[in-house]
């Protein structure tokens, strides 16, 4: 099952998601990004049902974009947050998006952000956050050794203790991971963590 | 979700009780999943004007959405009357909100508290279609609250004075969260007095 996770350090928040895509028992790739760039200062990690994710997080993506060529200023990461649960709430009562997401973002003034926003349009601002069955293993180890103000490598720590627990842990452990980061000079992906890489296509 | 776990899928608590010349209501602080805990600072009361509270428990996705709409509300309610809203009248605008969605209602049980004319404290709960409950000394809502009402009916007095009115409905939440697993991690109390609101977080057992 899809696992997000991500956490807020010092000047800096991260999001991690596992990349397999799966139908039943069969993994159709293990290379899927489900952490989404919405704009240079903001990264969405959703996981869900596979069609919604895709569709879901690309609508807030070209919303977003949509805003800031309108009125020239990009919207801060709390704004975000609040139209994603706006989009989520409306829908949950005529054709519900199944989708988790963590909002991560940095603005200026306030510094690094974490929104938590559940399927059912559920908002919170969180230091640390998880959804799916490795949520059970992340934000135990997290509360064991997350604090306030965490440096870069402290956190990449963090990220991979999570990831080992629920490689060992979980029995549908996905192999695969991304880490992506979001600071003042924007939101990028840091690294993968791969067990499992993908077979070399040969040429026709 | 089975339509009677819905009000028990976040957790909550939420207590208010009438002074002398004052109020008070207190929520917990649980933001939770099912078994799973979220957040341990999740706010369920909100400020509707300097003398009116309402604290909103059940779905906090419905409880989010119904604070907006009544926020809404009110500001459009100072534009037209220019002033603020008395506690009854809100109270039967939240009540006419929730039977609006009789067929499809929020998830959400009010705690509604506040000062009315010449400073009379009010207090109120419905539940999630509206049904208004008025009392003289406390109301209850949430996950919590039959622990609620039975520590509540124990412990209250009428016409006590700010300090004592704190202590009781903190000793009265933090007791009855203690038996209920979906409530707690803290608690959130305020007390409203003609001339000021005191703002106070409490620990309590952390589980």
């Amino acid at each position: 099952m899809e696992c997000v996770f991500g956490l807020v350090g010092d000047g800096f928040a991260l999001v991690a998601a596992d990349t397999s895509a799966v139908h039943s028992i069969l993994v159709h790739k293990s290379n899927e990004d489900k952490v989404m760039l919405l704009d240079s200062h903001k990264l969405l990690g959703a996981s869900g049902e596979a069609g919604d994710r895709a569709q879901f997080t690309e609508y807030i993506q070209k919303n977003v974009h949509l805003y800031e060529f309108r009125n020239g200023i990009p919207l801060t990461t709390a704004a975000v947050a609040n139209f994603t649960r706006g989009e989520l709430a409306v829908a949950l009562r005529k054709n519900p998006y199944f989708v988790n997401i963590l909002l991560a973002g940095y603005d200026k003034d306030v510094g690094p952000s974490l929104y938590y926003i559940d399927y059912i349009a559920t908002l919170h601002k969180v230091d640390k956050g998880a959804f799916g069955y490795g949520s059970y293993f992340a934000l135990s180890m997290m509360d064991r050794h997350y604090h306030s103000r965490m440096s870069l490598e402290e956190a990449i720590n963090l990220v991979d203790k999570c990831i080992m627990e629920i490689r060992s842990r979980l029995v549908v452990a996905p192999p695969n991971f991304v880490i992506k980061i979001v600071d003042k000079d924007g939101a990028r992906e840091y690294a993968w963590r791969e067990s499992i890489k993908d077979a070399e296509v040969s040429a026709a | 979700m089975l339509p009677w776990q819905i009000f028990e899928y976040n957790g909550s608590a939420l207590v208010a009780m009438v002074g002398k010349n004052c109020f008070a209501i207190a929520s917990d602080r649980r933001l939770g999943v099912n078994l799973q805990t979220v957040a341990t600072d999740f706010q369920r009361i909100f400020k509707i004007h300097d003398k009116l509270y309402v604290g909103l428990s059940g779905l906090a996705t419905d409880a989010q959405t119904l604070y907006q709409r009544l926020i809404f509300r009110h500001k459009l309610y100072q534009l037209r009357e220019e002033r603020d809203i008395k506690p009854e009248t809100f109270a039967s605008l939240v009540s006419a909100l929730l039977y609006e969605k009789r067929f499809g209602p929020y998830f959400c049980q009010p705690v509604i508290a506040g000062l009315g004319d010449d400073d009379v404290p009010f207090i109120c709960t419905m539940d999630c279609i509206g049904a208004k409950e008025l009392a003289k000394d406390f109301v209850v809502s949430g996950t919590a609250s039959e622990s609620l009402y039975g520590v509540c009916e124990s412990m209250y007095k009428p016409n006590m004075d700010p300090e004592e009115q704190f202590e009781t409905i903190s000793q009265a939440l933090l007791s009855s969260v203690d038996r209920d697993c979906l409530s707690g991690w803290g608690g959130h109390v305020l007390l409203v007095t003609p001339s000021e609101v005191q703002e106070r977080t409490l620990k309590g057992r952390m589980d």
